[in-house]
């Protein structure tokens, strides 16, 4: 029996060196067994790489910023929708997912839909919101200050340092002064606003789980990693999976306690005497969650079909011992097909 | 004074200088000028022919013009060795 | 043969990351019409720039909010904050929808008593009354909210001197989680400060204490803090109940709702992320029904809330005076909308729409005011449709603080019109005069002469 094409678009296209988790979607996607799939990518930028990969995006689209509000990425999806009829969108950004969010119920009526987190899960894991959410969830995580001015930074002496200094929606510098925590702290307001975050920094060993939860408790998906190479810009550029029944327990704990809709990654550090701290939830699938289908879990294929309403057998099982390791690669493509990107808005 | 002979501008307002490999975009009307220059038009051949067209006066077309002209220049989209051709 | 409509030449780099696209269409709407009239012939009539307020939007934005609390709380009461938007016609169109009045100043209280609201339904806010106003209040019987310990003392002595046992609240402040906290006002609650003044109050048995206030911030894009602090402002009522016996008849909970605009610094629209009246009214009466009132002893709740109830009604027409390119060749457009008007564009990124179609090329402009000071920027980043000298523009969401806020500088104000909900349009202030400024001033006859 043929199966029905779905029609998925996804943002995410920017395979670059700190890359957007379009690419591990979209060969997810492509490599379900179970699904056959047409891939409409979702494109900001005229240069993210994806758009011009068209073996695994079939057609692309841009898309107004987040900043434009949601009526401006609600008419463009509109037009998009006439375009492809889309069956389902699987927002990939961390700054895109509250306007989605927003637009669900709407889409929704259109006939498309998502698989993302309810407002609450989405505010409750925010990192401006994490000692609190450590605290409801009994969750070990490092200690937290969001400010809004400079002035709020507290005196050298109350502060231990190294600390880092997050952005509200991304970007992390260590800082070693109160100076450099002012420097950071101008310069990602400047890019992603306030409030700026100064968290502890806690030496240790990197780990992740990506996985996906299914709204009402259940763990559908979940595989703990260890990066096994930083890039300059802190990302993964290895990293190997691995069986540890702590990290899936934590998961497992993280699911059931928040209901979590939709897919996502837990960051966290776990420090010399082997205790494991929980230093961001992202709401999203993650760039490395390629390694989750290599390994046996699907993750794309399994929230494509919870979206649709279907119902989807957990994973029990993965390799352990996988290794991911990501490459570059340049692609030669012609003037004409940027020219008709910049010009139309669409390839 | 001309648009360089290497740039390539499509119908649909893209523009490339092969010679610095940047690309642009023109409206409409920035279309048309540039092809009026590239007939080799005066200024005064330019102006009378955009006044019959559109709903606007000498003194705004003339700051326009030249504001474009000299957005081409600095972009070294115009060779003006070619000044006295 | 008619002429097609004229715009400028453009050339646009194509960049790498470059926010303003052009294979999309704009998702810009040009606004040629405020409720129905024409902002070209608004222009024409009363001239550029002009304030205009929508009586529509004003009456719908309001009965939204009244909608959103009294479904969820039996007992609510709005009172407009004078200092968002004091126009007489902008008072009375809220006296009309059943709102009090709420007022800072001597002069905001008399212009309350001028529009004929009654004396017991002002209620007097602010840390500066003097002895006169404070009399006055409470000869009319009206609500004063004590700010500080010397307010405190000077209405005891007035007591005494007047006669009358005045209607009192205190103004309470208090950790809601939100940051910066804002303590300069008030007593504190978690210091003990609200309760010292509280049983000052009750123990001097001079005054009728009537209320619990409090106003946590301004612009709050957190509804959840509201909560906590209708909350805390329930656990003090309850305290009196017990402690006196002693059962107070409202709380407050101030305003600071934001609006739909979009601050500076903020990623994301206020259009998207502002909580709407039902978050808030969600919010404050789920604290209030979950504290331990009796079920038919509930405190009226009052709401002082301006800023989100005026905000979307008031547009600034304006038209360009020019277009320039500064040094480094970036586009600018200078409109006769500046500072001096828009108080808030130190603050917001105000939406500026053009008031005639256009095409979809567009250009990163910065938007100037007409003074000739270098802090006059509408907007620093903008990525605006071609505008022509003459062309007219349309500023969104202004209708809070501007009209008390602005300034005369360098130049004079404009007039300031409201289309009613019939579509006519009447003038509520008149621009000003050379006059009505320089007939405030006194020349010394020694200076009276130079050659």
């Amino acid at each position: 029996m043929k199966k029905k094409t779905i029609n998925i678009a996804i943002s995410g296209l920017n395979a670059i060196d700190s890359p957007g988790p379009g690419m591990a979607v979209a060969r997810g996607l492509r490599e379900a067994k179970s699904l056959d799939v047409r891939i409409i990518g979702l494109a900001y930028d005229t240069l993210e790489p994806m758009i011009y990969m068209h073996h695994l995006i079939d057609k692309t689209y841009q898309l107004p910023y987040p900043s434009a509000g949601t009526d401006a990425i609600l008419s463009r999806i509109e037009y998009i929708h006439a375009q492809e009829d889309l069956d389902i969108i699987i927002p990939n950004f961390d700054a895109e997912l509250y306007s989605f969010m927003k637009l669900e119920e709407t889409l929704k009526k259109m006939g498309i839909s998502m698989f993302l987190p309810t407002f609450e899960q989405f505010e409750e894991r925010h990192k401006i919101n994490l000692s609190k959410f450590g605290e409801k969830y009994d969750v070990t995580v490092p200690s937290n200050l969001g400010i809004y001015d400079t002035n709020e930074i507290p005196d050298e002496t109350e502060l231990t340092f190294p600390l880092v200094v997050k952005g509200k929606w991304y970007d992390a510098y260590i800082a070693y002064n109160k100076e450099q925590v002012k420097t950071y702290f101008n310069k990602i307001s400047a890019k992603w606003g306030l409030p700026i975050i100064l968290q502890e920094f806690i030496h240790g060993s990197e780990y992740n789980v990506t996985g996906l939860g299914d709204g009402k408790g259940n763990t559908i998906a979940a595989v703990p990693m260890r990066k096994q190479y930083i890039t300059d810009k802190g990302k993964a550029w290895a990293g190997i999976s691995i069986d540890e029944p702590e990290l899936l327990e934590l998961t497992h704990k993280f699911i059931s306690a928040t209901k979590w809709r939709g897919g996502f990654e837990l960051e966290l550090m776990k420090n010399q005497e082997n205790k494991y701290y929980l230093l961001e939830i992202n709401p999203r699938i993650p760039a490395w969650a390629y390694l989750s289908v290599g390994v046996g879990q699907n993750i794309p294929e399994a929230l494509v079909k919870l979206a649709l309403g279907e119902k989807v057998t957990p994973y029990s099982n993965y390799d352990v011992g996988k290794i991911f390791i990501r490459y570059s690669m340049d692609m030669i493509v012609d003037r004409k097909e940027f020219e008709k990107l910049s010009i139309d808005g669409e390839l | 004074m001309n648009i360089k002979k290497n740039i390539a501008l499509s119908d649909s307002g893209y523009l490339f200088n092969p010679s610095s490999g940047e690309s642009f975009v023109v409206n409409p009307i920035g279309i048309e000028i540039i092809d009026l220059i590239k007939q080799g038009k005066s200024f005064g051949d330019i102006s009378k022919n955009l006044l019959q067209k559109y709903n606007t006066d000498e003194a705004t077309l003339e700051k326009d013009y030249f504001d474009f002209l000299n957005m081409l220049r600095i972009n070294q989209l115009i060779n003006d060795e070619e000044k006295n051709n | 043969m008619e002429k097609l409509r004229y715009e400028r030449p453009t050339l646009k780099k194509l960049e790498a990351g470059m926010p303003g696209k052009f294979g999309m269409p704009t998702s810009l709407q040009p606004t040629t019409h405020i409720d129905g009239v024409a902002v070209k012939e608004l222009i024409d009539e009363y001239g550029s720039p002009l304030f205009v307020l929508s009586e529509q939007t004003i009456r719908s934005t309001f009965r939204k909010a009244q909608r959103a609390f009294s479904t969820r709380y039996p007992k609510v009461q709005f009172a407009w904050s004078y200092k968002t938007n004091y126009l007489s016609a902008i008072c009375n169109v809220f006296h009309q929808e059943g709102s009090w009045a709420e007022v800072v100043s001597g002069f905001e209280y008399d212009k309350a008593i001028q529009h004929g609201v009654a004396g017991e339904k002002i209620i007097f806010n602010g840390p500066d009354k003097t002895e006169k106003d404070l009399a006055k209040a409470m000869q009319n019987n009206s609500l004063i909210h004590i700010d500080h310990l010397d307010e405190l003392y000077t209405i005891i002595e007035l007591t005494d001197k007047l006669n009358v046992k005045p209607k009192v609240a205190i103004r309470v402040n208090m950790d809601t989680g939100i940051q910066p906290m804002w303590d300069r006002f008030g007593f504190n609650f978690e210091n003990g400060q609200a309760w010292d003044a509280l049983n000052k109050i009750m123990h001097t048995n001079k005054m009728d204490l009537v209320g619990l206030h409090t106003h946590i911030g301004t612009f709050m894009l957190s509804a959840n803090a509201y909560g906590v602090a209708a909350g805390k402002l329930a656990e003090l009522a309850i305290g009196l109940k017990q402690k006196f016996n002693h059962e107070i008849k409202y709380i407050d909970m101030g305003g600071g709702f934001a609006s739909k605009n979009t601050l500076k610094g903020v990623l994301l629209p206020g259009y998207d992320i502002s909580p709407t009246f039902d978050d808030y009214a969600e919010a404050i009466s789920t604290a209030l029904l979950n504290a331990n009132f009796q079920q038919d002893h509930l405190p009226l709740l009052i709401l002082e809330t301006g800023r989100a109830l005026i905000d979307e009604a008031g547009s600034l027409l304006g038209t360009v005076i020019s277009n320039k390119r500064l040094s480094q060749g970036k586009r600018t457009t200078i409109v006769d909308v500046g500072v001096n008007l828009l108080f808030t564009s130190f603050w917001y990124e105000h939406k500026v729409t053009p008031a005639q179609p256009f095409s979809q090329y567009s250009e990163e402009t910065t938007v100037y005011g007409p003074l000739c000071m270098n802090i006059d920027v509408l907007r620093e980043n903008i990525n605006l449709p071609l505008l022509n000298k003459g062309d007219h523009i349309v500023v969104h969401h202004v209708g809070a603080y501007n009209m008390t806020q602005w300034m005369q500088f360098i130049t004079l104000r404009p007039k300031v019109v409201i289309i009613d909900m019939e579509g006519k349009t009447h003038v509520i202030r008149e621009n000003e005069t050379q006059e009505s400024i320089t007939s405030f001033e006194r020349m010394p006859e020694y200076l009276r002469k130079f050659d």
